[in-house]
């Protein structure tokens, strides 16, 4: 049961032959098991859990669920819940509890049923690819307890390949679904801009940010983007566009599908097992009668020093809400007002989000706004365009998510620099606003899953899912679970 | 030695008069608890975001057509970076290289009678942008209380060119800014409640030399503040020049109580705002159609209303632009005239302007808060022009119209018996009496005493208790004793 798809646990609670609070116990009993180890879970409240897991077997019986009524589900500390303590990982956040939802909880808990589990680790405010800069600790890899799971999202992925949640919410910023997906053996998916509201998910970077599922397959990620997906009038990036269904696509024939390599993802940088994997995913992609064409972005190697500029610009303000004076911590101790604002910051904050407001704020600075972050924009269209003119050539564009597999914790974390190049193939997806998604193709000579990364044009995310979906209907890695874990 | 001449800019920041907040749906209501009117955005809560306030943008295009400025087809929201207990989100959305409006000028009349003179003042441009709380620094024993209840209402920063040269002409600016927002309806002008606040820019040089460092009084909210305030910046800065000192670029603020302006920073401790787009939200972008639509909904602009009473009441340039001071005033007369007649159009006006304003000022009332209505007063105007009274009853029949002692100036004439004499058998009889009892005068006045005449026209007045027509008694008596 704990590793069915979510279509399968939907079919058993209508049949009732498990009930939603039997199976948010289950995973409930898992995580009381396993997560002091894993560290995936940063907040429970199982009263509340059990109390929506009750309002959806109701909701069952009355039959009024929907397809994701009753599932359980682990939510990124990075949405406000109400209620619920959000922390984004942060010292800052501790002891904030949240007045309102998200409109992410919203559709999630309120309009499809789900039943929250908790809420999950994350690198603090998003800002990291291991999850080592959250202020309650490491997440751990479940494939190998001495690795990192990617991140942003490491709780998500950790929580979702441990099976303490048969699917869970992400955000990425430039790629932190996606590589904690890799590195975890999962399927994730970053829609386009404007796709999912970002109303109540705490701001990293707002042009870049966008929140997406994680789950065990394109066709739980399909079934999850239909429930999150939609136009939300709190949200002026959101886009007014009709509802769509993204599990319409999953299916058709990928006979004549055109696949775009761009050569710059396929040359140096890129692990030798790795890369194998991938290119005997683009062979597999070949016998389901898919073609395979060259093409290129010749920016892609300007779109970690871009995505450098105007992610640490964006979140240089919008992390200045957090002064210790309406909410969130403050120092116990100071002399005056700037005092109090200088000692709150220097505390509540980790090393990586000081050390991005710091850039951001010297990108921002009287002087060097020309020269940094309206250049990082011009690069940031020359990169779009790029795409634009690859997706005349092809209708998906295939290569690695990440360079490498899991690393070892502890191992990037010293380099800054060698940290943000493991985002190297997803950043340009974000800074280009494009819907991207991660996959498993494969695993390394150390049993570490490998991902590969499928881009889409604009909005094509129902053909990207099924892209993925046919991929998953002839391969099994997707299925591979960690051992040592039941 | 040459004279100084004097340089100033104005911004104002006018509140714009909608029912909720620029970005959030709270509302901007006056005066309640502290705090009760913040929504989660204006406490900027982590995750929340901007939603613009249509209402706040029609308010600006409006503007932008008043003062015929450019309506920006495309303006971008820029965040303005700062920390301040009152400013939530650490920084304020405001505004920055694209403005909303762009460009328009302002008309004012400077100085009264005939020393007074027109003048046009150039803007730069006006944006849109959010205020912030208030810190009370009172009552908290040695902390710092905040209120956001102001947090997120939406102003409208109106920029001037510095194309003003004393105090008058910055007042009279104020002052005919101040009656256009009211007159387009986008801000109340409550300059008490913060409503509508100046900030000026002043410096001082020699024509014909280069302009001279500006220093910036900061929160002007009364136009005599505004006055006082550059009166003594303008003094301080040319003596301190003529002293052989230097101006330093500064922020100065302005104490009603000691009169005089002192520095609250200098150039030095200058913010770098490190304003960029928001991206939060997207570029603002106005049709043609929205314009077009605001246009068609605009009340008549003061300008055109005051040519128009010049040409169609034959008033005088100075009357005109007195009668469309503002909105109310001008309505006040339209009514007025309409109730006594186009062909009183002047005395209605001199009404209006003289003898009501007085009235009204002596008691401190508003137009809006007169006992005598516009159509009661054109009753009045109307019973002078044909006669049933004189100026002198007129002005009786207004204390009884102002004291309430009849709803309308007929009601008054015919209860207190005031209507004019202008049966000139009547007049000749009470003539009659007067010449023969001041035999006098009659005398004197053919020795060539003019005095004694208005003497005579005086006792016939009195005869008649002043209800006589002043001209049938002149005239009869000019006859009689030429006779």
């Amino acid at each position: 049961m704990i590793h069915a798809s979510l279509k399968e646990l939907a079919a058993a609670l209508a049949a009732k032959s498990i009930s939603s609070v039997e199976l948010t116990r289950l995973y409930l009993d898992r995580i009381a098991r396993l997560n002091p180890s894993l560290n995936a879970f940063v907040t429970l409240d199982e009263d509340r859990s059990l109390a929506a897991a009750r309002a959806a077997d109701a909701r069952i019986a009355a039959g009024q669920a929907g397809p994701l009524t009753g599932i359980p589900i682990a939510q990124k500390d990075i949405f406000c819940a109400q209620g619920w303590r959000t922390t984004c990982g942060s010292k800052m956040l501790e002891n904030f509890i949240s007045p309102y939802d998200a409109t992410v909880i919203v559709k999630l808990e309120q309009e499809a049923g789900m039943v929250s589990l908790g809420k999950v680790n994350m690198d603090e405010f998003a800002m990291g690819s291991s999850n080592e800069t959250s202020w309650f600790g490491p997440v751990r890899n479940p494939w190998d307890q001495t690795r990192v799971p990617g991140g942003s999202s490491g709780g998500s992925a950790a929580a979702v390949a441990a099976a303490l949640a048969p699917v869970a919410t992400g955000t990425d910023t430039g790629g932190s679904i996606r590589q904690p997906a890799a590195l975890c053996n999962l399927t994730g998916l970053k829609p386009t801009y404007g796709v999912v509201s970002r109303y109540g998910m705490i701001a990293f970077a707002s042009s870049l940010d966008q929140a997406g599922p994680m789950a065990r397959s394109a066709e739980d990620c399909a079934l999850m983007l239909s429930a999150m997906a939609g136009f939300d009038e709190k949200d002026s990036t959101s886009l007014e566009r009709p509802a769509e269904d993204y599990s319409r696509c999953l299916g058709q024939p990928l006979k004549g599908l055109k696949i775009g390599l761009p050569k710059e993802f396929f040359g140096e940088g890129c692990g030798a097992e790795v890369m194998a994997a991938v290119q005997a995913a683009i062979g597999e992609y070949q016998r389901l009668g898919a073609e395979v064409v060259e093409v290129s972005l010749p920016n892609s190697h300007l779109s970690v020093p871009a995505y450098y500029v105007i992610a640490p610009a964006e979140a240089s303000s919008n992390l200045s809400r957090f002064d210790g004076v309406r909410y969130g911590y403050r120092a116990p101790e100071y002399s005056d007002l700037n005092d109090m604002y200088s000692k709150t910051r220097a505390q509540g904050f980790g090393a990586e989000v000081k050390r991005r407001i710091l850039i951001g704020t010297y990108v921002l600075s009287h002087g060097y706004y020309d020269a940094y972050y309206l250049q990082a924009q011009r690069i940031r269209r020359l990169i779009a365009n790029d795409f634009v003119e690859a997706f005349k050539e092809c209708d998906v564009i295939l290569g690695p998510t990440s360079p490498s597999t899991a690393f070892k914790r502890g191992e990037k974390a010293a380099d800054p620099v060698q940290m943000y190049l493991s985002d190297i193939y997803t950043i340009a997806v974000n800074l280009a606003g494009l819907p991207g998604m991660s996959l498993p193709c494969g695993f390394d000579g150390q049993g570490l899953p490998i991902g590969m990364q499928l881009i889409g044009n604009y909005f094509d995310e129902a053909r990207l899912l099924n892209v993925a979906h046919g991929y998953q209907q002839a391969t099994d890695w997707h299925r591979r679970t960690p051992a040592g874990l039941e | 030695m040459s004279q100084w001449e004097v340089v100033i800019g104005i911004e104002t920041h006018a509140q714009l008069a909608t029912v909720s907040k620029i970005f959030s749906g709270a509302s901007t209501a006056f005066g309640a608890a502290p705090n009760t009117q913040a929504a989660p955005v204006d406490l900027a809560l982590p995750g929340v975001l901007p939603v613009l306030n249509k209402g706040a943008v029609e308010c600006a295009i409006r503007f932008g057509l008043a003062v015929d400025a450019q309506v920006a087809r495309k303006s971008v929201f820029a965040r303005k970076n700062y920390f301040y207990p009152d400013l939530p989100k650490g920084y304020q959305i405001s505004q920055f290289e694209l403005p909303v409006v762009q460009g328009g000028h302002v008309t004012i009349v400077v100085g009264q009678g005939e020393k007074s003179y027109e003048k046009r003042v150039n803007l730069t441009r006006a944006h849109l942008e959010e205020d912030a709380g208030k810190s009370l620094h009172e009552d908290f024993h040695g902390k710092t209380g905040i209120d956001l209840n102001r947090a997120g209402t939406p102003l409208l920063e109106i920029v001037t060119e510095p194309d003003m040269r004393s105090a008058d002409e910055a007042v009279a600016y104020a002052k005919a800014l101040h009656a256009l927002v009211r007159w387009i309806g986008i801000c109340d002008g409550n300059m008490q409640e913060g409503s509508f606040r100046c900030d000026a820019n002043v410096s001082v040089h020699k024509p014909g030399t280069p302009f001279g460092t500006r220093r910036e009084i900061k929160n002007l909210n009364s136009f005599r503040f505004l006055k006082e305030a550059i009166e003594y910046e303008v003094r301080w800065q040319i003596e301190t020049l003529e002293d052989g000192g230097s101006i330093q670029q500064a922020t100065v603020l302005f104490d009603p109580a000691t009169g005089e302006t002192r520095a609250m920073r200098s150039k030095e401790d200058a913010h770098d705002y490190r304003y960029f787009p928001d991206p939060d939200l997207l570029p603002l972008v106005i049709g043609e159609d929205w314009v077009e639509r605001t246009r068609a909904a605009l009340p008549e602009l003061p300008e055109a209303k005051k040519q128009r009473f010049m040409a169609d009441y034959g008033l005088s340039a100075y009357d005109a632009t007195g009668l469309t001071a503002s909105l109310e005033t001008a309505d006040y007369y339209e009514a007025c005239v309409a109730a006594a007649g186009q062909a009183s159009a002047k005395p209605c006006a001199n009404w209006v302007m003289v003898d009501l304003a007085a009235r009204l000022n002596k008691e401190g009332l508003e137009l809006g808060q007169s006992p005598v209505s516009a159509v009661q007063l054109g009753g009045l105007v109307a019973r002078i022009a044909d006669n049933t009274i004189s100026n002198a009853i007129a002005k009786k029949v207004f204390e009884a119209l102002w004291a309430g002692e009849g709803s309308t100036a007929d009601e008054i004439i015919e209860k207190q018996g005031l209507k004019q004499i202008t049966d000139s058998g009547a007049i000749e009889k009470l003539v009659d009496e007067v010449l023969a009892a001041n035999a006098a005068n009659v005398a004197e006045f053919k020795a060539g005493k003019e005095k004694a005449f208005n003497a005579l026209v005086g006792q016939v007045m009195k005869a008649a208790k002043g209800k006589a027509n002043p001209q049938q008694v002149n005239d009869l008596l000019r006859a009689k004793l030429a006779g």
